[in-house]
């Protein structure tokens, strides 16, 4: 009984995978039994499979080509959003203006992990990731043309200024009329 | 920058959705504002104890305030504080049950309700010539129905009808100018006496009707030799005054009509005589006073008409009036100054040699000598006589006495504060602090569950009341030391009386007050009087090792060739550091922007023979002031012949006692004003220790103005010479008002600007490049006020961004007036519903918090104004842009909203001036209002962005803080729970 919950307790003792299809041996514990090839390549197939792989490349060519253009869509969101939002310094104007920098920044972060899945020996993806690029440094753009239109950049005099002491005055002057 | 400013505006809007009002709550009152009443130097004192009611004691003073005060505990039962030219000359109880006051030399007679001080009427006695003014209220006197006060005023005599002020007979007395000395009435006949000095050699005496005010008689003397002034009834008919060399006396008989002079020489009763003698004011039976060689002398007069001297005492003695025992008897008091104790004495009128009551009574040196004592009696159980005594001392203050005690005092003294100083306390550390007020931890959680108790509304009415008084009496505010924001400072005031006080600015509490020496009367100095208080040392470098003094500045006279004092007094200790003077006369004192190695100022003294001289007298300060003394200047601005005059200081000047401190100045420029057609009335610069941020202001279109910012700019208001008088007495036709902005070092008009149809008196504040000043319109018949803002146009061509980037810009390299730089200046005027008697300006410790005016009002409160409403770029119809940046829409007149009033419900009688204080909290001012009575409130202009409310629920937060974490803990358990089952599945 006690056992029994022993086993019960740590969960599955071994388990058989049985969808395993890699081709190296070394990533295996056991050996394959004899006889018995992996890399079993019916030559017959390579036709097919290499038709396969064509199509395969052009879906992620055209899949990448999606991605890049992705941020277009967004663009015109946040265009959307920020004319909405006006120009007057508010907390939903701050809100969208912030997240209209801090999307493409993020996007530009990520440009690898974004094309990842797409990568492929036969693809060309670095047009794809300038284009994507290019779309996010406009949204980026975008973003500091509307910090600016808040007010928010410091490219006036005045923001530079503003804080400035006043001049120290060489000459000092009192008196005033006779104290009574 | 621009971005901070945005996000400030942002937390400020935030904040200000939080906080509801600029006002405060009922409950907050009294919180971080004290108030305190007081009356003045006493003229007058009436007892009222006849009745079983509430003993009470009927006061008029030097502050033109007629109060009924408590006889026990010494409380304002009512008061009332008259105009500050309508001078109260007599008061009295009539029938028991009125106070009658007469004022304005003789021509007011007002009664008052004795118990709760409402007026019942009011009496305008109008005369002719000018005279004295004498109020008699006899005992037992009725015309008709109506019981009768004599009132003596403008020449004329009246009898009033007590009850409701009816004149009900006038006697025109004296053609030819003369005072009345006295009114008679022996009880019970029907004949009034009325004896007149006439030109200072004529006697008269009057006998007039009482029902009806004929003349029944007049019998009229001259004395040759001529009388020196004051007369001294002995009996009722028997009067002693001096001749005019004082060394005469002269008893002058006017028994029924018949006048008859019998001189003395003085050098008869006293040998030593030699001089003049002094008559003192007394009402003794039977005596009178005389102040011969520096002593007073009491003179009897026998039966015969003999004098004889009766005792003799030092100066500092003070004498009562008479007071009629039960038993028909009159005993008097009298008060002599012994060493830090004052001696009382009660004596029988007729009898010299026994004392009814002698005492001696413990009295601080500071409270300086006796000036008048006022007796009342009282029945003991054993049915003898007692006595009660007030005293009013020498610096103003008020006791009441009884059995050797002293019951009650007040330190009235405060009612006449000519100059206010803030000075720091001390540092806290060990063995600094004065009040160990720290609570345990626990006290600290039980305040904070009632508060939070307050906050959740579900505290009972006796939570409610100790929070209250929690909040009262935050043992927090009244610390000895300094505060982290800075708001428990030291308030060091300067009376009338020559005394300094130090009020704690947490409660008001006086910490320590001292009598200076320096502005008490002496041989040397007769009619001494402080002047100005200046802040003399203010360490912040030596914080520790030195303490922080002011100096005092005071003049033995009136006139201002007299000599000086001067005092500089230790403001943590409250004693007298360093004595100077009666030495040069002082006409101006300008405290110079330079410290020496200890941080004690350079102050400039200058005299009347436009002489300067340099203090502190070491030859530190001479170094430092040769260094800079090519860039030291001053300005005279003469009132009486419109002349503005710039000097320069030059080298050491030739006195017959060489002095390396004293200095030659001379002329640099002048502008005579037109006398015919403008006088000056009022000056106005900027405060010395204000702070300003920033030199730039910054439009709605991201455009930059520059401020003319310079500390040596006079604002100078000049009026038509027929304009002076009051209000109404000149036609808008030759009535104008000229305002000038000059600059003091070249002379040179930044602005000028006319008002025409205007009339003053003006009230002028000036901070950092604006001026606001109030004024009357008389073509609109409405008080108006006025902004001139100056803006410096030399400096708008700093637009390279690059340059302010890399700090290649001449901004804040030093200017000097001598470079001319042009100046614009922008104004508006707007009307306003209230007169001011004084305006001030709050003022921070950085600057950088928006500023508020601070109004005076007639009514005796103060009103805060938003700077914003007073700002020359208003317009109609502002932008979006300009909306945002917080113009508001023009208004022709300025709103007066009840909620910011700083004074709330309060006022603070015969308002005089208002100080504003830094705190250290950038937010917050401290301002200190006084007049009769003193005011003391910390306001945050624009609310406080920088802390927490005093009342903020740290348990509320605290509770909401374990709470969050609780509920976090909580979910996560859930979370891993549903993620362990998520799997299962």
């Amino acid at each position: 009984m006690d056992k029994g919950k022993a086993i019960m307790g740590s969960g599955r003792r071994w388990a058989v995978e049985f969808t395993d299809n890699s081709t190296s041996n070394s990533a295996r514990d056991i050996p394959d039994p004899p006889g018995f090839t992996r890399a079993s390549h019916d030559p017959d197939d390579s036709a097919v499979s290499k038709q396969k792989k064509d199509a395969e490349a052009n879906w992620k060519a055209q899949k990448a080509w999606d991605v890049a253009q992705s941020p277009f869509k967004n663009l015109c969101m946040m265009g959307f959003m920020m004319w909405m939002s006006g120009s007057t310094v508010h907390l939903f104007s701050i809100g969208i203006t912030f997240s209209a920098l801090w999307q493409p920044v993020n996007a530009l972060r990520g440009v690898d992990k974004v094309f990842e899945p797409y990568k492929d020996n036969r693809v060309d993806l670095l047009a794809p990731k300038l284009v994507f690029t290019a779309l996010n440094l406009v949204g980026l753009g975008m973003g500091i043309w509307k910090l600016n239109t808040l007010g928010l950049l410091p490219t006036h005099v005045s923001d530079w200024v503003s804080s400035i002491a006043p001049a120290q005055e060489v000459e000092y002057s009192g008196g005033g009329i006779p104290l009574q | 920058m621009n971005m901070a400013i945005r996000v400030f505006l942002l937390v400020l809007i935030i904040f200000s959705s939080i906080c509801p009002a600029l006002c405060i709550y009922e409950d907050q009152v009294g919180h971080m504002d004290w108030h305190q009443q007081y009356i003045g130097k006493v003229k007058h004192a009436v007892f009222h104890t006849q009745k079983a009611a509430r003993k009470r004691v009927i006061v008029s003073t030097e502050e033109n305030v007629v109060a009924s005060l408590d006889l026990r505990r010494g409380e304002i039962f009512w008061r009332h504080v008259l105009g500050p030219n309508d001078v109260i000359d007599a008061i009295d109880i009539a029938l028991g049950k009125y106070v009658i006051t007469l004022s304005s030399g003789g021509t007011i007679l007002r009664s008052w309700n004795l118990p709760d001080g409402q007026m019942m009427w009011e009496s305008i006695l109008s005369g002719a010539t000018p005279s004295n003014s004498l109020l008699s209220i006899p005992a037992n006197l009725k015309i008709g129905k109506d019981d009768v006060v004599f009132v003596y005023g403008s020449g004329c005599l009246y009898a009033v009808a007590s009850i409701d002020g009816e004149v009900i007979w006038k006697k025109e007395l004296t053609s030819e100018g003369g005072n009345i000395q006295q009114l008679i009435y022996p009880d019970g006949t029907d004949i009034i006496y009325a004896v007149v000095l006439v030109g200072l050699a004529q006697f008269d005496a009057y006998q007039i009707n009482v029902k009806t005010g004929e003349l029944l008689k007049h019998s009229s003397m001259v004395f040759p030799a001529g009388f020196s002034g004051d007369l001294s009834f002995i009996t009722s008919d028997i009067a002693v005054t001096l001749d005019t060399t004082g060394s005469v006396l002269v008893a002058v008989h006017f028994q029924g009509g018949a006048i008859s002079f019998h001189q003395t020489h003085v050098s008869e009763l006293d040998r030593d005589f030699s001089g003049a003698a002094v008559m003192l004011p007394t009402k003794l039976p039977g005596m009178f006073a005389l102040e011969i060689n520096k002593s007073i002398v009491f003179i009897k007069v026998t039966n015969e008409g003999k004098l004889e001297v009766v005792d003799t005492f030092g100066r500092s003695t003070a004498v009562t009036e008479s007071l009629y025992l039960s038993e028909g008897q009159q005993a008097f008091g009298l008060v002599q100054q012994g060493d830090g104790e004052i001696i009382l004495t009660v004596k029988r009128g007729d009898d010299w040699k026994s004392n009814l009551l002698q005492e001696t009574i413990q009295m601080d040196y500071q409270r300086g000598i006796a000036h008048k004592v006022f007796v009342n009696t009282y029945a003991r159980t054993d049915r003898s006589n007692g006595f009660r005594v007030l005293i009013v001392m020498e610096d103003h203050s008020l006791f009441l006495l009884q059995q050797g005690e002293i019951v009650w005092s007040r330190e009235d003294g405060l009612a006449s504060v000519t100059d206010v100083i803030a000075s720091e306390l001390p540092v806290e550390k060990d063995g600094v602090s004065v009040a160990k007020v720290e609570h345990n931890l626990f006290e600290w959680l039980k305040g904070h569950l009632l508060k939070l108790k307050g906050t959740l509304m579900i505290a009972t009415p006796d939570d409610i009341a100790a929070i209250q008084k929690m909040r009262l009496q935050s043992s927090e505010k009244s610390k000895m030391t300094r505060d982290h924001n800075g708001f428990r400072k030291l308030l060091i005031v300067l009376t009338r009386a020559g005394k300094l006080f130090a009020l704690h600015t947490g409660d008001g509490r006086i910490m320590w007050s001292l009598l200076l020496d320096s502005l008490r009367k002496s041989e040397t100095c007769q009619n001494p009087r402080g002047l100005s208080l200046h802040q003399w040392q203010d360490p912040h470098h030596h914080v520790l090792d030195e303490n922080p003094s002011v100096l005092v500045v005071g003049r033995c006279d009136h006139s201002t060739d007299s000599p000086g004092v001067l005092s500089i007094v230790d403001t943590y200790t409250g004693q007298e550091r360093n004595r100077m003077g009666p030495a040069h006369s002082i006409t101006r004192v300008i405290p110079l922007p330079f410290t020496d190695s200890v941080e004690q100022r350079l102050h400039l003294l200058l005299d009347v023979n436009l002489q300067a001289r340099l203090y502190p007298r070491t030859t530190e300060a001479l170094d430092i002031f040769l260094r800079e003394l090519g860039n030291i200047y001053w300005y005279s601005a003469d009132v009486d012949k419109g002349i503005l005059k710039g000097h320069a200081v030059q080298k050491n000047c030739i006195l017959e006692i060489a002095d390396s401190y004293c200095f030659n100045t001379r002329d640099l420029w002048s502008i005579v004003l037109p006398s015919e057609s403008e006088k000056i009335i009022a000056t106005v610069t900027r405060d010395l220790n204000e702070a300003v941020h920033t030199q730039a202001k910054v439009t709605s279109d991201q455009e930059v103005m520059y401020k003319y910012i310079s500390k040596n700019l006079l604002f100078l208001a000049t009026v038509s010479p027929k304009a002076v008088g009051p209000t109404g007495s000149v036609t808008p036709e030759e009535s104008w008002l000229v305002v000038y902005v000059i600059d003091t070092v070249t002379g040179r008009i930044l602005h000028h600007m006319t008002h025409h149809g205007s009339q003053g008196p003006v009230q002028a504040v000036f901070s950092e490049n604006w001026v606001v000043y109030h004024y009357f319109n008389l073509k609109a018949h409405r008080y108006e006020m006025s902004v001139i803002e100056i803006y410096d146009q030399s400096r708008l061509d700093n637009k390279d961004i690059l340059k302010l980037l890399l700090g290649k810009h001449n901004l804040t390299s030093p200017i000097t007036a001598y470079s001319r730089p042009e100046v614009i200046t922008k104004s508006q005027s707007y009307f306003f519903t209230h007169s001011v008697k004084t305006l001030a300006v709050t003022s921070t410790a950085k600057g950088i918090t928006s500023k508020q005016l601070l109004l005076g009002t007639i009514g005796d409160q103060v009103l805060a104004l938003d700077k914003r409403f007073l700002d020359p770029r208003r317009t109609i119809n502002p932008t979006q842009a300009e909306k945002e940046e917080g113009i508001i829409p023009l208004t022709d007149s300025l709103p007066i909203i009840p909620q910011s009033y700083v004074t709330h419900a309060l006022k603070v009688e015969g308002l005089r001036g208002i100080t504003t204080v830094p705190a250290k909290l950038e937010s917050t001012t401290l301002v200190f209002a006084y007049g009769v009575d003193l005011f003391f409130t910390r306001l945050a202009p624009s609310r406080t962005y920088d802390s927490l409310t005093e009342d903020f629920s740290y348990a509320l937060l605290l509770i909401t803080i374990v709470g969050l974490v609780i509920a976090i803990f909580v979910t996560w358990v859930w979370s891993e729970k549903k993620e362990l089952q998520e799997k299962w599945r």
